[in-house]
C-alpha cells in the first residue's frame, strides 16, 4: 500500500488533507516562534515605522542583570520540586490502580483521577486560594478537629504555590505511570517472586526500570509548564509570588517592552528544549 | 508487612489523593452556595451569588464569548485535523515521521511562550488581538489533540474496507463518506470534544490575545480574582468546573483516554 491505499492516492490528495492543518500551525504556532526569535534581537518593534536596529542588548539585560537569572533558577527549583512531590505521590497511586484494583472499579477510578486534569486550571488554583486563604475552610476545618488553637496561613506562600501546581499536574503523572506498569507483564511479577525476590527488590529491579518511560513522560509533561507558570504564583503566591514567568507576563501587559519579553521567552524556551532534548532518548524508548 | 496490608494501605492512598483532587473543588461549590461572602461559617444556604451572576452582564458577556469561540475552534480543529489524520492514515510518504514530530510543539511549549509568541506575531502581521487572533490560537493548541485522538481510532480501521468499497464502484469521497467516517465518528466526536474543553478552558493564550474589555470568562476570572475575589466568582467557577467535567464525562464514553477496556 506503499504511495498511498484506495482513496485518492494522488499527491494532490494527500496536500488537500493535509495542507491546511499544517498551515495552521505553521502561521499559529511556528511563524510566531521565529518572528519571536527576530524580536529579541530589536531594540525597538519595527511597527508604525519606529526605528529600528539588531542588538543583543535584551540578551545581556538577561546575563548582566542578576535577577533574571535569579528567577529563572527560582522557577527551575519550582519545577523540580512540583515534579518530585508529583513523582512521590502519584506513582504509588497509579501502581495501585494498575495492579491492584480490577474491572469496573478500575476504570470508574482512573477516570476520577484523570478528570480534575481536564477540567479549568485557573478555577481549580481559585479553589485552593478559597481553601488556604486565613481563616478559610483549612483553618476553620483544623481548629474545629484539633483540640489546640493553630494558625494555618498558607496562603501567599511558597507551599500555597507547591500545593496548587502538585494538584494542577498531579494527574499526568499518574496518567503516565499507569500506562507504563499497565504494559507490565503480571507473570513477569510473579516469575521474579517465586524464585525469591522479595518486594523491594522486585519494585527497584523490576517495576521501576520497566516504567522508567512512564515516569519520565510524566516528569517532563510537569517540569515543563511549571517552569513558565505564572497564574498560579500570582493567586496563590501575592508577593512571594514572582517567578520567571510573572516577570516575562509583566513585559507583555504591564510593561510593554515587547523585545526584552521576547528575549526572556526565549531563554526559557532553550531551558525548555534542553530538558525535552535530555528526556527524549528515554521516551523515544517508551514509544517503542 | 504482608501484601493484603500493602494493598489496603494502596487503597487508602489512592483515595487520599482523590480527597486532594476534589476536596477544593467541592469546598469552592459549596461556598458559592454560603450567605456570608467572606467564606464564613457557619453554612448558611442561598443562591444570591447565581442571582448576582445572573445579572452580572461582563461575566454572562465573557461566556457567550467563551463558548462561541469554543465552539468555532470545535468546528475548524476537528475538521482539520480529522483531514490531516486521514492523509497522515493513507500515505506513506517522506518526512511523515517529521509531521507527527511538529504536533509536538503545541502540546509541549508552555503556553506563556506560544501565547506571547503569538502576540508580537499577531501584531506585526496586522491581526492584533481580538476574537480572531484568539480563535487562530486556540485551533492551533487543539489541533494536535484532535489528529492524536482520531488518529488512534483510525488505527483500530481496517483499510481493506475501503478497498473493497472501492472495488465495489465506490468512489473516493463517497468511500470517505459511507465507509471510513462512520467507522471513526466516535474518534472525531471525542477529538471534536477535547477541543471544545481545550478552547473553553484555555486561559493563558487567550489572556494575552484577548482586547481588554473584550475577553473569555477565564480572563475575567483571572482579573476578578486579581481584583479581590467576589462569591459571584465562585459561583460562575463552580458552573464552569461542573461545565468542563460533563463535557470530559462525554469524550470519555467515546475514547478510553487510552486506558484499557
Amino acid at each position: 500500500m506503499a504511495g498511498g491505499t484506495a482513496i485518492g492516492g494522488s499527491r494532490a490528495g494527500l496536500i488537500a488533507l493535509l495542507s491546511p492543518a499544517y498551515l495552521w500551525l505553521t502561521a499559529a504556532i511556528f511563524l510566531p516562534l521565529s518572528a519571536m526569535l527576530f524580536f529579541s534581537l530589536v531594540t525597538e518593534l519595527p511597527f508604525g515605522g519606529a526605528e529600528w536596529a539588531f542588538t543583543l542588548e535584551n540578551y545581556r539585560a538577561f546575563f548582566e542583570t542578576p535577577t533574571y537569572a535569579t528567577l529563572l533558577w527560582k522557577s527551575v527549583r519550582l519545577g523540580l520540586i512540583v515534579t518530585v512531590v508529583c513523582l512521590l505521590v502519584g506513582f504509588p497511586c497509579a501502581y495501585v490502580l494498575a495492579k491492584a484494583i480490577r474491572g469496573r472499579a478500575r476504570e470508574a477510578l482512573f477516570l476520577l483521577v484523570i478528570l480534575p486534569f481536564w477540567s479549568n486550571s485557573l478555577v481549580r488554583i481559585f479553589s485552593w486560594a478559597i481553601v488556604l486563604r486565613g481563616n478559610g475552610v483549612l483553618d476553620l476545618g483544623l481548629n474545629a478537629l484539633l483540640p489546640f488553637e493553630v494558625d494555618v496561613s498558607l496562603m501567599f506562600t511558597t507551599h500555597a504555590i507547591v500545593i496548587g501546581l502538585v494538584h494542577s499536574y498531579l494527574p499526568y503523572v499518574i496518567l503516565t505511570s499507569y500506562l507504563a506498569l499497565q504494559a507490565i507483564d503480571d507473570n513477569l511479577i510473579d516469575a521474579a517472586r517465586s524464585m525469591g525476590a522479595g518486594k523491594l527488590t522486585i519494585l527497584w529491579r523490576l517495576i521501576l526500570p520497566l516504567s522508567l518511560p512512564g515516569l519520565v513522560a510524566g516528569a517532563v509533561l510537569i517540569f515543563v509548564p511549571v517552569v513558565g507558570a505564572f497564574m498560579e504564583p500570582r493567586i496563590l503566591g501575592g508577593r512571594v509570588g514572582t517567578y520567571y514567568g510573572t516577570v516575562i507576563e509583566d513585559q507583555f501587559v504591564a510593561v510593554y517592552n515587547w523585545p526584552l519579553g521576547a528575549a526572556l521567552s526565549f531563554i526559557l524556551l532553550a531551558v525548555v528544549l534542553f530538558i525535552l532534548a535530555v528526556a527524549s532518548p528515554m521516551l523515544k524508548r517508551a514509544q517503542a | 508487612m504482608s501484601g493484603a496490608m500493602l494493598a489496603r494501605l494502596g487503597k487508602v492512598w489512592l483515595g487520599l489523593i482523590l480527597v486532594f483532587l476534589y476536596a477544593p473543588i467541592l469546598v469552592m461549590a459549596a461556598m458559592s452556595f454560603n450567605a456570608s461572602p467572606y467564606y464564613q461559617l457557619p453554612f448558611e444556604f442561598t443562591v444570591e451569588w447565581y442571582e448576582k451572576l445572573s445579572e452580572n452582564r461582563g461575566i454572562l458577556r465573557a461566556a457567550a464569548r467563551s463558548v462561541g469561540i469554543a465552539m468555532v475552534t470545535t468546528v475548524i480543529a476537528t475538521v482539520l485535523g480529522t483531514a490531516a489524520s486521514l492523509a497522515l492514515f493513507r500515505y506513506e510518504f517522506r518526512g511523515k515521521a517529521v509531521l507527527r514530530v511538529l504536533l509536538f510543539p503545541p502540546i509541549a511549549i508552555p503556553w506563556l511562550i506560544t501565547g506571547t509568541a503569538m502576540l508580537v506575531f499577531f501584531f506585526g502581521i496586522g491581526l492584533g488581538r481580538g476574537t480572531p487572533a484568539v480563535i487562530v490560537g486556540h485551533v492551533a493548541l487543539a489541533l494536535p489533540y484532535v489528529i492524536v485522538v482520531v488518529t488512534a481510532r483510525l488505527a483500530t480501521f481496517d483499510p481493506t474496507l475501503e478497498e473493497a468499497a472501492r472495488v465495489l464502484g465506490a468512489g473516493g469521497w463517497t468511500v470517505t463518506r459511507r465507509v471510513t467516517l462512520p467507522w471513526i465518528a466516535p474518534g472525531i466526536i471525542a477529538g471534536a470534544l477535547f477541543a471544545f474543553a481545550i478552547s473553553f478552558d484555555q486561559f493563558v493564550v487567550s489572556y494575552f490575545l484577548s482586547e481588554p474589555g473584550d475577553s473569555t470568562l477565564p480572563v475575567v476570572i483571572y482579573t476578578a480574582i486579581r481584583k479581590g475575589f467576589t462569591p459571584e466568582i465562585n459561583a460562575v467557577s463552580t458552573l464552569i468546573i461542573v461545565v468542563s467535567m460533563a463535557v470530559m464525562l462525554v469524550a470519555a464514553r467515546f475514547s478510553n483516554f487510552g486506558g484499557e477496556r
